[in-house]
């Protein structure tokens, strides 16, 4: 009977494939590589300040900005922004961020700041977004832009290249930068 | 330019030439020869677990009724699960149960391989329901593909019988998709990617900002969700998510997982034939295929977004819905590749494209056979080639046979009612809801891209994809039982008419090969099948194209 053969083979396909496999994969991921397989947490002073790989909201001058995110940055809802590329909203929303950042002709803001990330937690951006920031960063903590640049530019080293674009964990930039610059009282 | 054209090259042609050993794995594995003593014992323990109804070989229509056996039992078991997840344990986050539509929607999907998903993972499915319902399907039906590809190339080969599914459905289970996804989660989980059965991390942000941040079991699903043209991702925006994706390196081992094993079948398929010379032409043709439209895609994305014209941007290719860590290029391969495949796994928003390129992953799911899903892409290419033979029978006056197997008008009206099928669920679907609020209302794009997305949803569904023009609002009553029901017909009747093909094939006495009939190993075969499926495949689809992604890059241009 066919019934009784699809009863056995699924329960021994769902022992197999959901159970042994998934607890094999497990153990790999909490024995070998514990701090990535529990989404390579970021401590600071005891407390999580984030994952490494996932984009965090900043606002404040002092800090590098993250591109925009279509979920302001919800990371228990990730997504894009779905817009086609004729849609007139994409235009609107990079007016808008253009005059956040200030940018104009002869300063024009790279595209990755004005196009929102597929998952809307993209946590990197490319050395030169970061470098076009350095200017604002570097005003905000009274410290030279120079100091700031060199900075972003040993960030982007420790970043492994992707089809030839140096790129800065956002995340990881900013903590250095509160390490190296720290920020006064009212610095934000 | 050059380096954007380097990678995808060495992606393909590293991943054909891998598929070759594996394709002749595939063949033992599914087809061991009778002294094979290894397979032997795995076989008689597979009748073991089977039970009673395991050892007997079974002719098309036993082998069809154990598959739709057990299909329609996973089916309600992962459709039961979904309904009441909230009840059971595996569920940090608290995730209620699925609505009744929502379920239907999503067991149909998973259960079809197609793994179109109108929910979002980390906002609505338990540890549980995703590695007990959703994955072990991610498992099982790639498995029931490879079966099905088995038992017809079974029939051609003149065996008497077409195997025993319940034997097949446990060698493409254990002997292929276990032991590779093993491989591909254990690198998976080396280069970062979580694997957890904590519930959402709490961080206090620098700017002192409260941030949930969602995990899970990613790794595990994430290798046989590649491997198996299953395509459904963890997190809601599948490989694009920087967890289920961390960098270029998973990128690489998740871009050769979807092309592995469709590439193999089609050596497998040779091997169990005994003609590899005629998989080799097959295969030749389908690589072509693929490169025409990846050349296609790579040309048409590399122009910048149109949307930041006259705006102080700096205009590099569009980066919309794209990565940073994973690039344009990575990003475009993989749309390309994730269509030609039936897989339907993202890196990157469809719906962002230039509006030409997201034309090409129409295109291939249009066609879906070049590789197409694990064993039902080459089944569908079969059908194809049948078509071929008769429509060369009647331009260049060849006897119409294949393989020896004298193709007749019952079995071309059988393989065309399959291709045609596909045109008439996708082109219906679409005209009922454009014209209707049902899809009108539901569109997030205006002008041509609004249309653009209703037809994406039902070509992905009816291809068995599973990719979509995401910004569609498909969470409702309407769209959830409509595409499970194009979701369903489009699996199981290419999957019933060629086995009732190779049944009528199979009754009838074989001719030898002669000069007369065309051979399956020649260059006009090869001509007359791209041509076939030009013809069935990219002209039924011509006006809607026209209507959808070309009238839209034509207003914007």
């Amino acid at each position: 009977m066919s019934v009784f053969a699809a009863f056995r083979t699924s329960l021994a396909t769902l022992a197999v494939c959901s159970g042994l496999y998934t607890g094999l994969v497990l153990a790999v991921g909490q024995l070998v590589t514990p701090a990535t397989a529990n989404g390579q947490l970021v401590m600071l002073d005891g407390t999580i300040v984030g994952s490494r790989q996932v984009a965090q909201k900043f606002e404040a001058p002092a800090y590098l900005w993250p591109r925009p995110s279509a979920v302001d940055y919800n990371a228990t809802a990730a997504g894009g922004s779905n817009k086609s590329v004729a849609n007139p909203e994409l235009r609107t929303r990079a007016e808008a961020l253009i005059a956040r950042y200030g940018a104009n002709a002869g300063r024009p803001l790279p595209a990755e700041l004005a196009t929102a990330s597929g998952s809307g937690l993209d946590p990197h951006i490319s050395l030169d977004a970061a470098l076009w920031q350095a200017r604002r960063v570097a005003a905000a903590r009274g410290v030279p832009e120079p100091a700031v640049a060199a900075l972003l530019r040993r960030q982007a080293g420790m970043q492994p290249r992707a089809s030839g674009t140096r790129r800065i964990n956002v995340l990881e930039a900013n903590l250095a930068l509160d390490t190296a610059f720290p920020l006064r009282e009212a610095g934000g | 330019m050059f380096e954007s054209l380097l990678i995808p090259s060495l992606v393909i042609g590293g991943t054909a030439l891998l598929s070759v050993p594996l394709g002749s794995w595939l063949a033992r594995a599914m087809n061991p020869a009778p002294a094979d003593a290894a397979m032997a014992r795995a076989t008689s323990l597979f009748a073991g677990v089977a039970g009673t109804a395991a050892l007997p070989g079974q002719d098309w229509k036993a082998y069809a009724a154990a598959l739709l056996t057990f299909n329609l039992l996973a089916f309600l078991f992962v459709f039961a699960l979904l309904l009441v997840q909230q009840h059971l344990p595996l569920n940090p986050d608290g995730h209620g149960a699925l609505s009744w539509d929502l379920a239907f929607n999503t067991a149909a999907s998973f259960v079809t391989n197609t793994n179109l998903q109108h929910y979002s993972g980390e906002q609505a499915m338990s540890y549980l329901s995703q590695i007990g319902g959703l994955m072990w399907l991610q498992f099982v039906t790639p498995a029931v593909g490879l079966a099905v590809l088995t038992a017809v190339a079974r029939g051609l080969a003149g065996r008497s019988d077409l195997g025993n599914f319940w034997i097949d459905l446990q060698r493409a289970t254990f002997l292929v998709l276990l032991p590779l996804a093993i491989l591909w989660a254990t690198a998976l989980v080396l280069l970062g990617v979580p694997m957890t059965l904590e519930g959402a991390a709490t961080a206090t942000t620098l700017e002192g900002a409260s941030q949930a941040i969602a995990r899970g079991p990613v790794a595990a699903f994430v290798a046989v969700k590649q491997l198996g043209t299953n395509g459904g991702g963890f997190f809601g925006p599948n490989s694009a998510h920087p967890l289920e994706n961390p960098g270029m390196w998973s990128n690489l081992l998740q871009t050769i997982g979807i092309l592995l094993i469709p590439m193999a079948c089609v050596w497998m398929f040779g091997r169990i034939l005994g003609r590899p010379a005629h998989a080799r032409l097959v295969f030749i043709v389908m690589l072509g295929f693929l490169v025409l439209k990846l050349s296609v895609a790579m040309v048409t994305e590399a122009a910048p977004t149109v949307a930041f014209a006259g705006l102080p941007v700096t205009t590099e290719a569009n980066l919309e819905g794209k990565e940073v860590r994973l690039g344009g290029a990575a990003s475009v391969t993989w749309a390309v590749l994730t269509t030609a495949t039936s897989n339907g796994s993202v890196n990157a928003m469809m719906d962002s494209l230039n509006p030409l390129t997201g034309l090409v992953p129409m295109v291939d799911m249009w066609l879906n056979s070049t590789f197409g899903g694990i064993g039902v892409g080459l089944v569908n290419m079969w059908l194809y080639m049948l078509v071929a033979v008769f429509l060369a029978g009647m331009l260049i006056g060849r006897t119409p046979a294949y393989l020896g197997h004298k193709v007749e008008a019952r079995e071309v009206r059988l393989a065309i009612l399959a291709l045609a099928l596909h045109a008439v669920l996708i082109l219906g679907g679409t005209a009922l809801f454009a014209a209707t609020p049902m899809g009108a209302a539901t569109t997030s794009n205006p002008g041509p891209h609004g249309f653009s997305q209703i037809l994406y949803e039902f070509t992905s569904a009816s291809a068995n994809n599973g990719s979509g023009f995401e910004g569609l609002g498909d969470n409702t009553v309407p769209w959830n039982v409509a595409t499970g029901i194009v979701m369903l017909l489009a699996r199981y009747l290419p999957i019933l008419l060629p086995l009732a093909i190779v049944g009528l094939l199979a009754a009838k006495p074989r001719a030898a090969e002669t000069a007369g009939t065309l051979s399956p190993e020649g260059p006009t075969f090869g001509f007359m099948l791209a041509l076939t499926i030009l013809l069935f495949g990219a002209l039924t689809f011509l006006p809607a194209a026209v209507l959808g992604p070309v009238a839209e890059h034509l207003a914007h241009s």
